[in-house]
């Protein structure tokens, strides 16, 4: 007469179910069923998904796409990073090295930026502060977002995956203005 | 010739080649566990930002050693010890293959102190997950393996034992619940351990330079197989023992085998899709790959949880109230033996686990959710409430029960045993709490300095944040208390603990008497089943367990509202596409 020893019913799979099981799996499954749903939903109506664009490339590829929009943009330096502001509705990339994010980018609000993420190196973890935005940037991967800044100010992108000794060094901005 | 015991206490019956492999296993994981508690208070004291013990490069060799030795080595040599327990002890037979099990547990051994020597030379400081293309020396990898191997051949000498025991009778019918979910346990082992071996082998072979390239994508999306799957082990093993403690001290039985076994055959069938809770921020996969795996299919694998989070309660309660504490929703609970660690610790984790483990998995699983906590301290909060109060204080209180049983040994200082789960579960859950709270701020797990010294750019979390973070630090500090409790009432228990005669009751310190339903030995070469007047009685109109009913809708109420909290959270954030 317990949880460990055999059941006292050989045939226990015809045993019938008590009320407030039956009553508890129903309610359970409704629900996780509607957990399941509100994905696809937010697909639909919500406003932040994930892209599913997403490119294999390799470190030089991508740096080479960074360096010639830093080229073409940029508009100033902070701590000998450059500022670079690209043109509204254009391709952006921003990618993170040890430990750094490079370039700074800087935004309009209200519009719309294709966003490319890559690494140079290992794992790093692109984390928007105070937005709360995260994302895994994995070398060898272009990560491909629309992103739609709805607040102007400073932005910072903290390295949130553990990158080695230097993890805690490795700070990016976006800025955004009002246009 | 196999021999055996039967404990005068329990009445429970130990083969003694598997005794003694239980004991081994047990005291090997009570030894791994005192050295994650010791590093997991260098690394709540440096995440404390006001502390900050640590500098860099030893934080994060302590962050790689707790993780590997708490998640990993302490956790599966207690579960070995399980399986031989749900095997050869319950179905009352001799264990197999004992030489094996002996060469699993050397290997696990060697493994385990392998690894961690790697971790202590200081070049391999990479966290738990590992992740290609960050390297780390080659025994570090070598070491997972061995211990891999070892731990494959405990499965393996689990499943021989069912079989012999089938082969020789020594049950009738079905094998009992506990031993279904230890088999549970076992299944995902086996799936979580095969791949264990297809990420490392090949990444130990680039480590040592035989392989070019790992590819970090498919890296994480195999490793994941192995670190997620080894937490649902656990999930299957605790649940278990959940089951047998219920038993041992309720005389408890399962409110319906079907369901009870169901729940277990939906974490075989689902649970090992959720590699994809880490992977849902990640780039080259698709939405509905990740919809469908991180749901578990359609949360069929949250569907069994919440299950178990009914049955096993709601056990406790048929029995109970079959003793007389009828009256009002909740005498039941409130007459439960509170004093007695094997209680505490069972309903405290059974409660943590539910309300805060499983709400919060659920939440920062969901795909877009995702996005505002993936690597967030809000993660590592998460399975703090899953593993270290679900499974781990659910292993303790086990402990409490089997120093008596298994290892015939009085407990030593029983008012220590009596209120470690209360302060392991009031740090833990304090530590929790804040952890969450701080993770929702944006504060990043795996990070040794919120304050950036020393970057070029500058970066300032909100107080609230820093508040937060040292209310998690104080709450670290007890729960780290409470495992050294445990450990000194462990040891002591073995080294110091009265030695039980034959007549000794189970409990004596606590008052607590033996369960009536523990096996009697009038029939020592076949398993008794439960007499016949035990019929599961249901369909009656009323509700057998109307408390634990009241208790679920209020785990559904908490589970909901939290839910649409965070969907709102979500949708202030910056729109994506």
């Amino acid at each position: 007469m317990s949880s460990f020893l055999p059941p006292s019913e050989r045939i226990w799979w015809k045993t019938p179910i008590g009320k407030e099981e039956i009553l508890w799996i129903g309610i359970a499954l409704v629900w996780c069923l509607i957990m399941f749903f509100m994905m696809p939903y937010w697909h639909i109506y919500g406003k932040q998904n994930l892209s599913n664009e997403a490119y294999q490339t390799t470190a030089p590829r991508f740096q080479a796409r960074v360096d010639e929009m830093v080229a073409q943009y940029k508009i100033g330096e902070q701590a000998g990073i450059p500022i670079v502001k690209p043109p509204a509705g254009s391709d952006v990339y921003m990618l993170g090295r040890l430990w750094q994010w490079y370039p700074i980018l800087e935004l309009e609000k209200d519009q719309s930026y294709r966003l490319h993420l890559s690494s140079m190196d290992w794992n790093h973890g692109f984390s928007l502060q105070p937005v709360n935005i995260n994302l895994q940037i994995i070398p060898g991967y272009e990560m491909v977002i629309t992103v739609t800044p709805d607040q102007a100010g400073e932005f910072t992108v903290v390295c949130n995956e553990f990158c080695g000794i230097g993890h805690h060094l490795m700070l990016g901005k976006i800025y955004v203005k009002e246009n | 010739m196999a021999q055996f015991r039967v404990c005068p206490d329990s009445g429970f019956y130990f083969d003694k080649s598997a005794e003694s492999l239980m004991k081994a296993n047990a005291v090997a994981g009570a030894v791994f566990l005192l050295v994650a508690g010791f590093l997991g208070l260098g690394v709540i004291l440096t995440r404390w930002q006001e502390v900050h013990l640590l500098p860099a490069d030893v934080f994060y060799q302590v962050l790689t050693g707790h993780g590997i030795n708490a998640l990993i080595f302490w956790i599966i040599f207690f579960e070995i010890a399980i399986l031989y327990f749900a095997s050869s002890t319950l179905l009352r037979t001799r264990l197999a293959a004992p030489r094996w099990a002996w060469l699993g547990f050397a290997l696990m051994i060697i493994g385990a102190v392998t690894n961690n020597i790697a971790v202590l030379q200081g070049n391999s400081s990479v966290m738990m997950t590992s992740y290609a293309p960050m390297q780390a020396a080659p025994h570090f990898y070598l070491g997972l393996i061995l211990f891999a191997v070892g731990a494959l051949i405990g499965c393996f000498v689990f499943l021989g034992t069912l079989v012999i025991a089938r082969d020789d009778k020594t049950y009738e019918g079905s094998i009992p619940l506990v031993t279904f979910g230890a088999l549970t346990a076992c299944i995902i082992a086996i799936f979580t351990i095969a791949s264990g071996a297809i990420i490392l082998v090949p990444t130990f072979l680039w480590s040592v330079g035989y392989i070019g390239h790992i590819d970090a994508a498919m890296y994480r999306l195999i490793w994941w197989g192995l670190g997620h799957s080894s937490q649902q082990i656990n999930v299957a093993a605790h649940v278990s023992v959940w089951y047998l403690i219920a038993g041992v001290l309720f005389g408890a039985r399962p409110m319906s085998e079907k369901v009870s076994r169901s729940a277990f055959l939906l974490y075989i069938l689902f649970l090992q899709l959720a590699c994809a809770h880490h992977l849902l921020a990640d780039p080259g996969l698709s939405s509905e790959w990740k919809v469908f795996n991180t749901s578990y299919a359609m949360y069929l694998a949250v569907l069994a949880s919440m299950i178990h989070g009914l049955t096993v309660p709601g056990s406790v309660e048929v029995a109970q109230r079959a003793k007389g504490y009828t009256k009002g929703m909740f005498e039941w609970l409130r007459k439960a033996p509170w004093g007695n660690p094997v209680f505490s610790g069972f309903f405290f984790s059974l409660v943590i686990f539910g309300f805060i483990g499983g709400i919060t998995g659920v939440v920062m699983g969901t795909e877009q959710i995702n996005l505002i906590i993936h690597n967030t301290i809000y993660v590592p909060a998460h399975f703090h409430a899953t593993v270290a109060v679900g499974t781990t204080l659910t292993f303790m209180a086990l402990t409490y029960l089997l120093i008596p049983v298994l290892f015939r040994r009085a407990l030593f200082l029983p008012w220590m045993a009596k209120w470690q789960p209360y302060v392991f579960s009031a740090g833990m859950t304090l530590m929790i709490l804040f952890m969450l709270g701080a993770g929702t701020l944006g504060v990043s797990r795996r990070h040794w300095d919120m304050d950036f010294t020393g970057a070029a750019l500058s970066f300032d979390y909100p107080g609230t944040a820093y508040t937060m973070m040292a209310v998690a630090g104080i709450g670290g500090v007890l729960a780290v208390l409470g495992g050294a409790m445990f450990l000194i009432v462990t040891v002591g228990s073995l080294l110091f603990g009265k030695k039980l005669d034959e007549s000794a009751g189970l409990f004596q310190g606590f008052g607590v008497p033996l369960a009536p339903s523990a096996y009697t030995i009038e029939q020592p070469e076949r398993l008794q089943m439960a007499p016949k007047l035990a019929v599961e009685q249901h369909g009656s109109g009323g509700m057998e367990a109307p408390g634990t009913f009241a208790l679920a809708l209020a785990l559904l109420v908490c589970f909901v509202v939290y839910y649409f909290i965070n969907w709102d959270y979500l949708a202030s954030v910056w729109p994506l596409s």
